[in-house]
């Protein structure tokens, strides 16, 4: 080996390991991933939505031979989801201390709203003043409720199950980042039911 | 982790060292049978999603195949009108939705933008592996139809009125629809893994105005998978939901509307072209620049113009439907969309000549493929702005030009990349090279066999041939063309044979390649090919765009992560500063398991809406073995860090 060959160079080094091992909010991976979701989710609701407008165009009356659904169970259910923000926003709020006590109780409330809001969707469906067989109009009104039926029951799911959770020694770091993210994701729930409100109970009747 | 260990950069890691062997043994796959469905790391799935999606373009090559043999001669009876239209509906269906994205978004994505990152491993890995036996799912629907004689046959796009309750009674089209669901799912859920692990876990250092074009692309495309892919499950279910229960979406009778499923259709189906092309271009931008020996020129525009084909890929979907009446205001619109989308393209080529001319060009195999590429491509370019002008459109609406353009933009913007690409990252893969005397053969028998064959199209589409139609009387004059086009596909065949021998051969017997055999500049190439279960040695840091090219030999690596739990590094999404340690999940059968039932159901609700309340329980316990929580005890985290 010559002289003027150079030194082996030692590699420097970033020091990692103080780091946590958890993040809440939209430092959390998953917290992006639930993003991601609700743009899919958000972008089948649009198609749904744009279907809903465009069939309109196609029809002279609207809605075409029906009443307008019923009000009583759509306002209902608008009112539960508007009130169901402060418990979902709760849990968010109380995650990242690590209260498990409390996750658990603003879990178990926040899963009672969703079940009422299951509830009354189900009398929702019987005041629609329509069958999904009747035309495009009633199809539609169908399809969009029913999408979002299935966030609902989702999402009711989701919150049993992270309520069993907060039982167990499980509950830690990653799982109290996930009850504040599925939060968010009831937010979504919220907004999507009440602008399928809108559509359903309000344009057809003002617009 | 011990702490007086000697640090060896991820380039000498042979293995043999202390930390490598704790690091094995943390991130080893299970094995055996039961193994296979359980791994859930990136390099084998990806592996998967290309074996997998590649024997699917052979299948549906061969359909391509029985139909120019069809089509070789006028009235020939070698099959009838009904197997025909299976034929060709099957051969665009698995072209599109089981070959060309699986191949090029989700193959390719999985296996290399993880190792670019300097990641350990895809972000949601079971999320990943989840996706991949749903996209094997829904080919064995789509495929299990053809062969009990239940193959769709209403074209790739399946338009209603006539994949209608009215005009497709039995359940060919429910197929087409339900494998939609299947794909797409499947392509959403790599997207999510994907831009996850782009935009979180890049290596230290590597800030979004560093990273390779490839991933700026695969960015885009997982966006454009995000937003597009959910109208063509809303199309394809309101089909379905017309089909099945009752509904009159489609129906004009009752107030629906045919044009409202081609205008949900095409709002994927353009981004879709975008989906498949994109991750070409990004394969050509990383061997450009690879094989000129030089920074890619012009990296900010090349960034731009995949940003901008991202968006206005969204608003040029109306020019296939330009012989359907519209408003001549939305024509002229869309036309001059259209015409506009060719300027990003054009700045991207633009800039792969100039980096070309300015670089010292070594013509390795992979780069005989991408100018391959750069000829075709830029043919089928042309014939696309010949076709966003409406007059020209309405006259060859339909016909073999049309089957020609998008042959060449299909197979030019991801074929030609593919076969580059898989050259390219072979080594990674598989520790050897593959034969480039066999590599040669089989570009030039592929190139010319594919020129004759569609080159010629553009002629019998100019004279009137329509496309679709099983055969044609002697009277039209087309048969010295279709004999012509047919011809190709010996030599296509001929060249694709080739290639099977020389992936075949070359894997047990090629050059070793060692880590880096075409000395590139990207992070894939500083781990050992194929690269460990555990990716890198150490997660490394980045100081520039070409880090093997450019970062001091004493870059900084990072040190810290435990190597007795899986345990990754998410960093910043603009400026890749590390941020907290995430535990990847490990190796689990349950998404395998939960890929079942939601298989089940899915092809349960062809025949009765009685299958998703049904399917539903089974899909929620697949989903909580899945979820739940195992393994070490949490107590230290919480109680150390909240």
């Amino acid at each position: 080996m010559s002289t003027f060959d150079p030194p082996v160079p030692r590699p420097m080094t970033l020091d990692v390991s103080g780091l946590p091992s958890v993040a809440f909010g939209h430092r959390n991976t998953t917290w992006l991933a639930n993003v991601f979701y609700m743009a899919i989710e958000g972008m089948m609701f649009a198609m749904m939505f744009a279907t809903y407008f465009y069939l309109r165009t196609r029809s002279t009356n609207w809605p075409p031979g029906h009443l307008p659904p019923a009000l009583r169970y759509g306002i209902a259910n608008a009112v539960v989801f508007l009130v169901s923000v402060i418990p979902a926003r709760w849990v968010a709020k109380r995650a990242p201390s690590g209260d498990r006590g409390a996750i658990r109780k603003g879990l178990l409330i926040l899963a009672l709203f969703a079940l009422i809001a299951t509830a009354i969707r189900v009398f929702e469906f019987t005041t629609l003043n329509c069958r999904w067989t009747d035309d495009a109009y009633s199809s539609t009104i169908w399809v969009l409720i029913g999408m979002h039926s299935g966030h609902l029951i989702t999402e009711l799911i989701e919150t049993l199950v992270l309520f069993v959770m907060s039982f167990t020694s499980k509950m830690e770091g990653t799982r109290l980042a996930d009850a504040a993210i599925n939060s968010d994701y009831w937010y979504f729930v919220v907004v999507t039911g009440l602008m399928i409100d809108v559509l359903i109970y309000g344009t057809t009747r003002f617009l | 982790m011990a702490v007086a260990e000697p640090i060896i950069p991820n380039d000498q890691d042979t293995g043999q060292s202390e930390l490598a062997h704790r690091l094995a043994r943390t991130w080893r796959q299970s094995g055996g049978f039961w193994g296979w469905f359980s791994n859930t790391h990136h390099t084998d799935i990806g592996i998967r999603f290309m074996v997998t999606a590649f024997i699917f373009f052979l299948l549906a090559g061969i359909l391509a195949a029985m139909m120019r043999l069809q089509l070789i001669r006028p009235e020939n009876s070698l099959m009838g009108p009904d197997l025909y239209n299976q034929i060709f509906t099957m051969h665009g269906s698995t072209m599109i939705f089981l070959f060309a994205v699986p191949m090029m978004f989700q193959g390719f994505g999985v296996y290399v933008v993880p190792l670019m990152c300097g990641a350990r491993n895809i972000a949601f890995p079971r999320l990943n592996a989840f996706s991949y036996y749903l996209y094997v799912g829904g080919a064995l629907v789509l495929w299990g139809g053809l062969l009990t004689n239940t193959g769709p046959d209403v074209g790739w796009f399946a338009y209603v009125p006539l994949s209608g309750p009215a005009y497709s009674p039995g359940h060919r089209a429910d197929i087409w629809s339900q494998m939609i669901t299947f794909t797409e799912v499947s392509a959403l859920g790599v997207a999510i893994c994907l831009a996850t692990t782009i935009l979180r876990h890049r290596a230290p250092g590597m800030t979004l105005n560093r990273m390779p074009i490839l991933l700026w692309e695969k960015l885009v495309i997982s966006m454009m998978v995000i937003f597009a892919m959910p109208a063509v499950m809303i199309a394809s279910g309101l089909l379905l939901l017309d089909r099945l229960v009752g509904t009159h979406f489609f129906n004009p009778a009752e107030g629906g509307d045919v044009l409202l499923y081609q205008h949900l259709f095409w709002f994927f189906g353009h981004p879709e072209v975008y989906i498949i092309f994109l991750p070409g271009a990004a394969i050509i931008s990383t061997l450009v620049e690879c094989f000129s020996r030089r920074r890619i020129f012009g990296y900010t525009p090349i960034v731009v113009s995949v940003v901008a084909t991202g968006f206005v890929g969204f608003s040029v979907w109306v020019h296939h439907m330009f012989a359907t009446g519209l408003p001549q205001l939305s024509e002229s619109f869309f036309t001059a969309a259209s015409l506009m989308i060719v300027i990003p393209t054009g700045v991207q080529f633009f800039c792969w000549v100039a980096t070309i001319w300015n670089g010292r060009l070594q013509l390795r195999l992979p780069m005989l493929w991408a100018f391959g590429f750069f000829f075709v491509f830029l043919i089928g370019g042309l014939s696309g702005v010949m076709l966003a002008s409406v007059p020209l459109d309405l006259q060859v609406h339909d016909t073999y030009f049309v089957v020609a353009h998008f042959h060449y933009v299909l197979i030019g913007g991801a074929l030609f990349p593919m076969f580059a690409g898989i050259y390219f990252w072979f080594p990674k893969m598989t520790g050897r090279i593959a034969d480039e005397t066999l590599g040669k053969w089989h570009f030039w028998l592929f190139f010319i066999g594919f020129n004759i064959t569609f080159f010629t199209l553009h002629f019998l589409g100019l004279r009137g041939m329509p496309r679709r139609v099983y055969t044609y009387s002697p009277d039209m004059h087309w048969h010295r063309l279709n004999l012509l086009a047919s011809s190709g596909v010996i030599f296509m065949t001929a060249g694709l044979l080739v290639f099977l021998a020389n992936m075949l051969r070359s894997r047990k017997s090629g050059e070793i390649a060692g880590n880096n055999p075409w000395g590139d500049a990207g992070l894939e190439w500083s781990v050992s090919s194929p690269p460990p279960a555990y990716n890198f040695l150490h997660i490394p840091t980045v100081s520039g765009r070409d880090p093997l090219w450019e970062d001091p030999p004493d870059q900084p690596i990072v040190v810290g992560l435990r190597d007795d739990i899986r345990e990754t590094l998410v960093t910043h999404s603009l400026d890749a500063d590390p941020q907290y340690k995430e535990e990847d999940p490990g190796p689990s059968i349950w998404p395998f398991l939960a890929a079942l039932t939601v298989s089940a159901t899915f092809v349960g609700s062809i025949f009765t809406p009685w299958a998703v309340p049904i399917g539903a329980p089974p899909v929620i316990v697949t989903l909580l073995g899945w979820l739940w929580p195992r393994g070490h005890s949490p107590a230290p985290r919480l109680a150390g860090e909240l």
